[in-house]
């Protein structure tokens, strides 16, 4: 098992036919993906041809969805195209749609974000800003390199990208059933509740370590959650304790999420919350080791 | 990007919203002229992009021109916690009848939009959310269905704004809404929006941020970025495309992948710091996935330009680009540096083709490279070497 991602997931590229999508397409192949097809409205018909396999692109998402099955999209499209790309696939009613586009402007990603919820939430949004989510040995959705770790018993879910990898490159030894990086954008899709509701519930994974940053409050929820819900042994890192304070002039974000968003603070609710926080993402990773051997 | 007050309002009156007329000024004899043209009373206000302004003395009260110049005088190089005043807004000063706070804002947690409204604005609304949260006024929006006069009066009404100003109030926060909209702002905040004697209602505050992320559609956004305050270092960066942040009292510098990794980096330099004469981070420098040759050396020019950083540890996790490729980046980078590379590096290098990338270090043999497997030990030997370096 695994979450939201398997061998069995069909997956279409949502701007296949760009460098982006041609060069994370490729590697997608190649951690075992079912790339499926692409999407791009001027290239409708044609196809590409990756190491071998050919590609077939198509119109738009619901297209690609009735050819070929897909039940997964992973956008590649550049910021100013990233909304109604995401409302497509939205539309269409894919079942999860990979936001992988750095640089999407929050009322944006606000807007496709309350038209999937509008449409009942049959669309699990993961990103913007991320990474994207692996299955090792299983299929890839986004760029998260590939060959850094294997199949095995941790779960992960990080709010960073390079965080993502250090921590599976460090975890090699035990390897991962699922490891997502949900995008540091402050609106994403699936959040660290999300995904350790879904980790709780997989059979395979038998420990988490979830990563976070400062700003807002998802950390803080997160360890509410994890208090009343999560039984498996969870493990926390939190970067950012040395930042410098944020320029935000106003006092209303503060306001609004009840904490001041700090590394500390996330910290010791993470702490109340009976979870262990490293140091340093290698205390981190030594401290979940101990957790599975 | 945080605005300043001038430039919140100037935003505001472009979308209809009520604003004191007023000039911003660099110096006082600007500010009398501005005074004696605007006529009457007028405030003198620093502008600085951070709260408590009043309280630090940076706001004032002036009855004539020649008042203005004098109290212009005294805000201009004014410390307002770190924020040096280089200029002042001179605006008409108007008669109070009554004070309320507006905002409308991003909701991280539930992923909307938020609008706060009360009836009793002023200095301390922090303290009243804290004490009477009835009396702050949070309403939903619907990023979608927006704000339109009857989602404004519902706004009003739960604000508890008086019923006599009721109907100007709703106008006005739909042209909030409208520049909280239409100009892509993450923050749009009045406090206070005040009632005049006249029972008008007037924006005599603002705090505006806007998402940098949307500049593409708003070619006019470039100028607002204040240049004259920009540190030089983060120009420089800006110039090549760089994510560069300086930070105060650091003797460290950074580079690294991602900006997870360099926040975490500057955590492991600090707890590293604490063994080794107090040594801190001087920056935060995020040069990207990528790791090109041309980037790193862009990104090592900068923080070799830095008088305060006497090491420098690059941070590297080889993901996409593998160890090997960021290894020949280092080495081309510091030939491009030639003389100008001067301090000690410290190199962590993990990943994809660390082996390889680590004999590329070795081969190269830089007199200035040190390079150390884990990122634990190389923060402690960058630390190490800074404090050295101070000796």
């Amino acid at each position: 098992m695994s979450i939201f991602l398997n061998e069995n997931s069909k997956v279409i590229v949502q701007g296949l036919t760009g460098s982006e999508g041609m060069k994370h397409g490729r590697k997608m192949l190649a951690a075992g993906t079912q790339l499926v097809g692409g999407v791009n409205a001027r290239k409708a018909g044609t196809s590409v041809e990756i190491d071998g396999t050919n590609v077939p692109v198509f119109g738009g998402v619901e297209e690609a969805m009735k050819e070929t099955g897909a039940d997964v999209s992973v956008l590649f499209v550049p910021p100013k195209f990233a909304k109604d790309a995401a409302i497509e696939a939205i539309d269409a009613g894919i079942g999860l749609t990979v936001v992988i586009t750095e640089g999407i402007p929050v009322h944006d990603s606000a807007w496709f974000w309350a038209h999937a919820t509008a449409n009942g939430n049959r669309t699990r949004i993961i990103g913007p800003n991320c990474p994207g989510i692996i299955s090792p040995g299983k299929s890839l959705a986004g760029i998260i390199p590939a060959n850094i770790s294997g199949p095995g018993k941790m779960g992960l879910v990080s709010k960073s990208g390079t965080l993502t990898y250090q921590m599976m490159y460090e975890l090699r030894d035990i390897g991962f059933s699922t490891g997502i990086g949900i995008g540091g954008d402050p609106i994403i899709g699936t959040t660290h509740i999300d995904a350790l509701a879904a980790f709780e519930a997989d059979p395979e994974t038998e420990a988490i370590v979830m990563i976070g940053e400062i700003g807002g409050d998802a950390e803080e929820r997160a360890a509410d959650y994890i208090k009343a819900n999560v039984t498996k042994p969870v493990v926390g890192y939190v970067a950012g304790f040395t930042a410098p304070e944020g320029k935000t002039m106003g006092h209303a974000g503060a306001i609004v999420s009840g904490s001041a968003g700090t590394a500390q603070a996330k910290k010791e609710a993470l702490e109340a919350a009976g979870v262990k926080v490293g140091k340093t993402p290698t205390e981190t990773a030594d401290l979940a080791r101990s957790l599975v051997s | 990007m945080d605005l300043y007050e001038y430039q919140a309002k100037d935003l505001f009156a472009a979308h209809g919203v009520p604003v004191l007329p007023g000039r911003t000024v660099d110096t006082a004899a600007e500010a009398e002229r501005a005074a004696e043209e605007i006529g009457g009373s007028v405030v003198v206000k620093a502008q600085v992009k951070t709260g408590g302004r009043g309280k630090a003395g940076g706001v004032k009260l002036a009855q004539s021109p020649a008042e203005a110049k004098e109290k212009a005088e005294a805000i201009l190089g004014l410390d307002i916690k770190g924020h040096i005043v280089h200029r002042v807004l001179v605006t008409a000063a108007s008669d109070i009848a009554e004070e309320y706070y507006f905002s409308f804002l991003l909701d991280r947690s539930n992923r909307n939009f938020l609008a706060m409204c009360s009836a009793e604005g002023g200095m301390e609304i922090e303290e009243l959310a804290v004490e009477r949260p009835e009396a702050l006024a949070r309403v939903p929006i619907d990023p979608i269905a927006g704000v339109d006069r009857a989602k404004a009066d519902e706004i009003v009404k739960q604000g508890k704004l008086p019923a006599e100003v009721a109907d100007e109030a709703a106008q006005v926060i739909v042209k909030l809404w409208d520049t909280f909209v239409g100009e892509d702002a993450t923050l749009v905040e009045v406090n206070p929006l005040v009632r005049d004697p006249e029972s008008r209602i007037v924006a005599l505050d603002g705090k505006v941020t806007i998402d940098e992320n949307a500049e593409f559609r708003h070619e006019a956004h470039a100028q607002l970025v204040d240049e004259k305050s920009q540190n030089p270092l983060e120009a420089k960066a800006k110039e090549s495309n760089l994510n560069y942040v300086k930070l105060e009292g650091g003797q460290v510098g950074i580079i690294g992948n991602g900006a997870g990794l360099v926040m975490s980096t500057l955590d492991v330099v600090a707890y590293a710091g604490e063994q080794h004469g107090g040594m801190k981070p001087a920056n935060f420098l995020d040069i990207g996935g990528g790791a090109s040759a041309e980037v790193m050396a862009a990104g090592l020019d900068v923080i070799l330009g830095d008088d305060d950083v006497r090491s420098v540890f690059v941070n590297v996790f080889g993901g996409i680009t593998a160890c090997d490729a960021v290894a020949n980046g280092i080495v081309e980078a510091l030939k491009i540096l030639g003389d100008n590379a001067t301090k000690p590096l410290v190199v962590r290098l993990d990943g994809n083709n660390v082996d390889e990338g680590r004999r590329i270090l070795a081969e190269a043999n830089h007199p200035l490279v040190t390079v150390v497997d884990t990122m634990d030990d190389a923060a402690a030997k960058a630390a190490e070497l800074a404090a050295k370096a101070g000796a």
